[in-house]
């Protein structure tokens, strides 16, 4: 019988460090895409806050209760992180798994914004990008998911893009470190 | 150049794929085949005002019909096709 070795989706890919920016794989976390029925916002907020105590997030938002998170991740369609989804969630809305398809990956550090200011094309100041918010958004030539940490943010991409978006973070956070260096 | 997505906001260009001419939504019969292939095939290239479908790609996935402006650049609006919710 052939042992298999489970890799996680940033496996052998990081941490990487440049300056005080640091990049490391998030937790593993369930994934659940979330995609209500026409007309069927309400109920599934209603589901939901039995369940998590969350509503479903408006568009562009996250919404959070304990270690669950809701994250709007496009029209109609939210992921829900970091619990099972209640099979009463069906009843209102398409349920998929997901949480084997995506990298998750921390960029945290004070020059973080700087890093992604170089590859997500939005502004990413605190009054425009708060700690509620939620995009879907390209890093370089990546879709991702993107929110903010406490001290930094989270991308959330497609697994098979992993080393790409590692590649392309890790290279601006070089060229950010190079250019504290001058000051 | 930026589009104003209803459900995004200001997002720049790139997030953005062009598909053409919003007629496309207004399917006629085919009753007239005449009708339906000047309706498939032909499409003015006016300097001025178009109606364009803009598929919000690396965003929130929604087709908008976005008017705008060839000669100025103006964007004039930005609308949903469809609601916001998904089915
Ligand atoms: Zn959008």
């Amino acid at each position: 019988m052939t042992d298999l070795i489970a890799r996680s989706p940033a496996f052998g890919l990081t941490p990487v460090a440049y300056g005080a920016t640091t990049l490391t794989e998030g937790p593993w976390q369930q994934l659940t895409a979330l995609m209500p029925f026409a007309g069927q916002t309400a109920r599934i907020c209603t589901a939901l806050q039995d369940a998590y105590g969350l509503n479903f997030p408006a568009p562009g938002r996250l919404t959070r209760a304990g270690h669950t998170t809701c994250v709007w991740t496009g029209r109609g369609q939210a992921f829900l992180v970091g619990s099972e989804p209640v099979q009463d969630l069906a009843r209102y809305a398409a349920v998929t798994d997901q949480s084997d398809a995506w990298v998750t990956l921390d960029l945290t550090g004070e020059q973080a914004a700087e890093v992604l200011a170089r590859l997500v094309p939005l502004d990413l100041s605190p009054r425009a990008f708060g700690a509620d918010h939620a995009a879907r958004t390209l890093l370089g030539h990546a879709a991702i998911q993107l929110h903010r940490l406490e001290n930094g943010f989270r991308i959330r991409g497609f697994r098979s893009m992993a080393r790409t978006i590692v590649h392309e973070t890790a290279d601006a956070m070089a060229a950010v470190a190079a250019r504290a260096a001058l000051d | 150049m930026r589009l104003t997505c209803p459900l995004c906001g200001a997002r720049d260009r790139r997030e953005f794929t062009y598909q053409g001419d919003a007629i496309m939504l207004t399917r006629p019969s085919n009753d007239d085949p005449t009708a339906f292939s000047d309706w498939l095939h032909l499409r003015d290239n006016p300097a001025g005002r178009t109606r364009d479908l803009w598929y919000h790609e690396a965003g929130c996935c929604a087709w908008l019909v976005v008017e705008r402006d060839t000669v100025t650049h103006a964007v004039h609006s930005v609308a949903l096709v469809e609601g916001e919710d998904a089915d």
